[in-house]
């Protein structure tokens, strides 16, 4: 597994916020089918930390996720992002704002076909019209792994190579903050676990902020926080999770849902 | 299976669209061309039996090859004869001739060939049944006439107005006596018809006493047949012949019918290639839903269902849209029939009036037709479905329609072509070539079609620079365009074959044109030509008039009279010797215009070598008065589309022709061309609204009129292709959207804006539109020089021409295609749901 170069300064761990919501509701449908998605929900999430969200299906957490990263509109209360407030943000300063400063992280990768590796990394820059900081960039792809495959189209790469790349191109614009939806639900044991690596250490060793949607408390763990959510709301803030703990946790869901 | 098929059909209506839309197209102009034709040749058919209703036998001169001498014209004794066999009841004796009738601004009536004169011949009542009067009585005496109802109407003429009228140059001035209304087919066509009393008719337009025809009418109870019989023991020996009103009726509507017959194989052709182009859309569009089908109809294999029953499934699904097109088609097709009626009566009125006809036999067309070309385009991408093994409905990672390496393809092509450019070249060198070329042709655009996918990456690179200058959405847009080389090849080939055919066909056009204009121009020497409107004879009163002038230095009338030389009928043309090598620049093989003028005679080289004449050769000729003489050959000269007969001096032909008239005027001026000297002609002919007299400049102009009204009316005709390949784009992108909207999801999600999704749609559209439009302008070009090199062989002044002017238009036009085609494909990908299109697995 690579390991950052002796000299580099580890990121400073501060307490700020990259992002918070404060009594975020998300409500689809009108009338007999309306369905309250996410209820009041407040959280922050702070700035170099690893944080997942977990809960069972149809909690909220991907719902959660869209609202915070401006891929979805929000029914009321508020969504920041660093000291931008989400809600009223017209289509177009909502685009900006995803490409400026947040990055993705998709389950199925979603890269370029038609693409090399090295151009799907520097694609949120070409988008933005910017020239990659070519040292950082560097730095990025040798974290990853990926120094040998730049030249290579997704179709040329495993699954875990094409996530790799995923994880690249989400750190090369160095945004504020990186969403990841379910990162390895794609990816067998190894790949996966190699992945999360890349997530964890981005975060400690180059201070990026992270927040992640899974339902594997194997992924959970390797966070430095996990957020529980049911039903639209928060129903626990893990510090400093195992897997067992968070196991534990989500088997008390799968009784309670059981149950009632 | 045909439920399946059915429910398939309907769970891709929106992508079965533009398919629809193609084939209706094609459809639609197949049948609208069958019921325009029908309906058309049906009105002019009851024209033509209305027009012969009142005649029961008619008597004509007959060309039964008795040769040269006074024919027999049919005269007033044989009318009087005819009127008093057994069972006839009357008889009418018709006179038409070439009339140019001014409008009260001194400008022709019509174009020329549509306005007739006639002689009122009035029956026993004292009134002449055909044309019964509206206003005003029947004209009496050399200058009245009457006219008919519509073109006195809008020419605005009125019982007692002057009106100014010439027959083959010199104005007369008439009173208009009466206005009447006619069943005449020609006048209900859009022509115009003055009508003289019939002494006065027969010396203007005939020859004093004589008749064009002379119908008679049987007396009740009497058969056309049997009035026949009698009319037969009347005649002249030879010269003239009689048959029954019904024969002619039928004659005229088969002339109908036939020449019916080759507008409707000319616009059915070209309805072929809408469809041809259609074929292209098609194939993708099956293509593309066996391609997002394949796991379920791997599934379906899986389950039992045979390979012939897959192909099948997909074929009904074609049947079916095919079915719905070729419908619609026909039904768009019925309007545009109506339409184009409505337009052509609304504009010209040459067309008589009548139902709108639709014949089984065009529903049959349209459907058969329709649903055929769906089946064979759906063909190929239904047997790739049948090849989907079982194993991929269980395969989660089963790629969709493998991409088979295009190296067969790309030998195939590659042979194709290369035979194409060589049957091609081989057939530049032929005397006879246009078999061979033909085959080159078709040979290399099939070669083309199947290199397309292989031409798609080089070509589209060279686009590169272009696009970068707009970024990501440039790029993007390049990678998309030769992401699938067989699908944008089937896109833009349909793009190229419409443009194929405009640029080859505006090439040839262009160059023959200025062939022909050089050759006008190169071998007239004469500052003006003066003609008759009609290209009817002219008088030889006008040369006689235009000689008097002071400012004439050379004129010659130009002549034309039958003769026979060693057995063949030969068209001599009388010239004035002494003046004609001032007006024409004759290239000689061999002698020269010499002794023209003192009675010799010159002949073009292809007739020369045919009768083996030389310089000096004595050539016997019969006139067309039957009385011999032995002319000496003065001179060969190299002949053109001008100038390439046998030519005479009129000294020699006056003798032997009772009537002259001459076809034209040339003549050279003191001042050259001038707008002076124009008019100083003009003046002299007393104004005549029926001649044209023109000078190089006009004849060039002219000949460039026509040339494109015609490449004009081609255009018009190819622009159904155009569109359907439109369709073609719209579907192609459409699919692309559709197929990569995860794709776009994710843009959107890392930044990129609608403005930006919009662009890349747009760019992908203009790359592979200006593709097509390459592919097709540089094919059409080399077709273009190909042809030229055959016709150059009958056209010795034709030069190729690049119309760059006009390939930049057509170029543009392909870049319109893709800007255009993209609009509504890059709309739905700009609002396109980020999130449904992420979550799509």
């Amino acid at each position: 597994m690579t390991t950052i170069p002796s000299g580099v300064p580890t990121a400073p761990r501060t307490t700020a916020a990259a992002a918070r919501t404060t009594d975020l509701t998300k409500v689809y449908g009108e009338g007999e089918t309306r369905v309250v998605a996410l209820d009041a929900v407040s959280v922050t999430f702070h700035q170099a930390q690893f944080t997942a969200i977990m809960g069972p299906s149809g909690s909220g957490k991907s719902t959660l996720m869209h609202c915070m990263a401006g891929l979805d509109t929000i029914s009321g209360g508020s969504a920041r992002i660093g000291d931008t407030e989400l809600t009223g943000l017209k289509d177009k300063k909502l685009t900006q704002l995803r490409r400026d400063k947040i990055g993705f992280i998709f389950q199925a990768f979603n890269l370029l076909p038609t693409l090399t590796a090295l151009e799907n990394i520097t694609l949120p820059m070409d988008i933005a019209g910017r020239k990659p900081d070519r040292a950082w960039l560097d730095r990025v792809v040798e974290t990853v792994g990926l120094s040998g495959r730049l030249k290579h189209r997704p179709g040329q790469l495993s699954g875990g190579q094409q996530q790799r790349v995923a994880v690249a191109r989400a750190l090369a614009s160095r945004p504020e903050i990186i969403f990841a939806d379910e990162p390895t639900g794609n990816l067998d044991s190894r790949s996966g676990a190699e992945v999360l690596g890349f997530l964890r250490n981005s975060v400690r060793e180059l201070g990026q902020t992270v927040v992640m949607v899974t339902h594997d408390p194997a992924a959970a763990s390797y966070a430095d926080r996990v957020v529980f959510l049911a039903d639209g709301r928060i129903v626990d803030d893990m510090p400093d999770p195992t897997a067992d703990l968070v196991l534990e946790r989500m088997k008390g869901f799968d009784a309670k849902g059981r149950t009632n | 299976m045909l439920r399946t098929a059915l429910r398939n059909v309907l769970a891709h209506k929106a992508r079965l669209l533009m398919t629809v839309l193609a084939v209706m197209l094609g459809v639609a102009f197949v049948s609208g061309t069958l019921v325009f034709t029908s309906t058309i040749s049906d009105a002019l058919r009851s024209s033509a039996r209305e027009g012969y209703a009142d005649v029961d036998v008619a008597i004509q001169p007959n060309s039964d090859g008795s040769g040269l001498g006074d024919r027999p014209a049919l005269d007033q004794r044989l009318l009087d004869k005819a009127a008093h066999v057994p069972g006839a009841a009357s008889a009418t004796g018709t006179v038409t001739g070439f009339t140019a009738i001014a409008d009260r601004h001194g400008k022709l009536i019509g174009t020329g060939f549509s306005t007739r004169g006639g002689n009122y011949y009035p029956g026993a009542d004292g009134k002449d049944a055909r044309y019964p009067m509206r206003d005003g009585a029947a004209p009496h005496g050399a200058d009245q006439i009457a006219l008919d109802s519509r073109t006195a109407d809008e020419a605005g003429f009125k019982v007692g107005d002057t009106v100014r009228l010439s027959f083959d140059g010199p104005v007369h001035e008439t009173r208009l006596t009466g206005i009447f209304t006619t069943t005449d087919g020609a006048v209900s066509a859009g022509g115009s018809l003055a009508l003289f009393d019939n002494a006065t008719a027969q010396k203007l337009l005939l020859a004093p006493g004589k008749y064009n025809e002379i119908h008679v009418k049987a007396a009740p109870g009497t058969s056309q047949d049997a009035l026949e019989t009698e009319i037969h023991k009347v005649l002249p020996a030879k010269g003239a012949e009689a048959t029954t009103g019904r024969q002619l009726a039928d004659d005229e509507a088969e002339q109908i019918a036939k020449s019916m017959e080759s507008m409707q194989t000319a616009l059915l052709g070209f309805a072929g290639i809408a469809l041809f182009v259609g074929i292209f859309l098609i194939a993708n569009t099956f293509t593309m839903l066996v391609a997002q089908r394949t796991k379920e109809l791997a599934l379906l294999r899986a389950v039992g269902a045979s390979r012939r029953q897959v192909t099948r499934s997909v074929l009904i699904e074609a049947v079916v849209v095919g079915a719905v097109a070729a419908v619609t088609g026909l039904a768009a097709g019925i309007g545009i029939g109506a339409a184009m009626r409505a337009l052509m009566n609304g504009t010209g009125a040459t067309v008589p009036d009548g139902p709108l006809v639709v014949d089984v036999s065009t529903v049959v067309t349209s459907l058969v037709v329709g649903i055929g070309v769906t089946v064979l385009a759906a063909w190929l991408p239904g047997r790739r479905a049948a090849k989907i093994p079982p194993v991929a409905a269980m395969n989660s990672v089963h790629a969709t329609a493998t991409t088979k390496s295009l190296v067969v393809r790309n030998t195939i092509g590659a042979l194709f072509a290369g035979a194409g450019i060589a049957a091609v070249l081989a057939a530049t060198g032929m005397s006879d070539g246009k078999f061979v070329m033909g085959l080159g042709a078709v040979l290399l655009l099939v070669g083309v079609f199947v290199l397309t996918p292989l031409l798609s990456r080089p070509l589209i690179a060279l686009a590169a620079p272009l696009l970068r200058t707009f970024g990501i959405s440039g790029k993007l847009a390049r990678e998309n365009a030769v992401r699938n080389p067989r699908r944008t090849a089937a896109t833009a080939s349909a793009l190229m074959v419409g443009l194929t055919l405009i640029t080859g066909l505006t090439v040839i056009g262009t160059s023959v044109q200025k062939g022909i204009d050089k050759m006008a121009v190169d071998s007239l020497k004469a500052d003006y030509v003066v003609s008759m409107a009609g290209l009817t004879p002219l008088s030889p009163e006008v040369a006689q008039k235009l000689g008097g002038l002071d400012e004439v230095t050379a004129i010659s009338p130009l002549r034309s009279s039958e003769a026979e030389i060693g057995g063949n009928t030969t068209y001599l043309t009388g010239v004035n010797g002494k003046d004609f090598g001032k007006l024409t620049r004759l290239d000689f093989a061999s002698g020269s215009l010499g002794d023209l003028a003192g009675g010799g005679l010159i002949a073009d080289e292809d007739t020369a070598k045919e009768k083996g004449w030389k310089v000096g050769s004595r050539v016997p000729v019969t006139f067309e008065d039957g009385k011999k003489e032995t002319l000496t050959v003065s001179g060969v000269y190299h002949g053109n589309e001008m100038i390439h007969q046998v030519i005479v001096d009129n000294g020699v032909l006056s003798t032997h022709q009772k009537h002259a008239t001459d076809m034209q005027v040339m003549l050279k001026t003191k001042d050259g061309a001038t707008d002076a000297t124009k008019q100083t002609l003009i003046d002299a002919l007393g104004k005549n609204p029926a001649l044209t007299v023109e000078d190089k400049k006009d004849v060039s102009a002219g000949i460039s009129q026509s040339i494109d009204l015609l490449l004009n009316m081609l255009y018009a005709l190819l622009g159904m292709a155009v569109i359907v390949a439109v369709l073609g784009v719209v579907n192609t992108l459409a699919m692309s959207v559709f197929e990569r909207s995860q794709e776009i999801g994710m843009l959107r999600a890392i930044g990129l804006d609608r403005t930006g999704v919009k662009r890349m749609v747009r760019l992908e559209s203009l790359v592979i539109s200006l593709f097509g439009g390459v592919l097709g302008i540089g094919l059409g070009v080399f077709f273009g020089w190909a042809a030229g090199e055959l016709i150059s062989a009958s056209l010795a002044t034709y030069e190729l021409v690049l119309p760059w002017g006009r390939m930049g238009i057509f170029l543009a036009l392909a870049a319109l295609v893709g800007v255009v085609a993209a609009l509504w494909p890059a709309r739905r990908a700009a609002k396109l749901n980020m999130l449904t299109a992420l979550k799509a697995e």
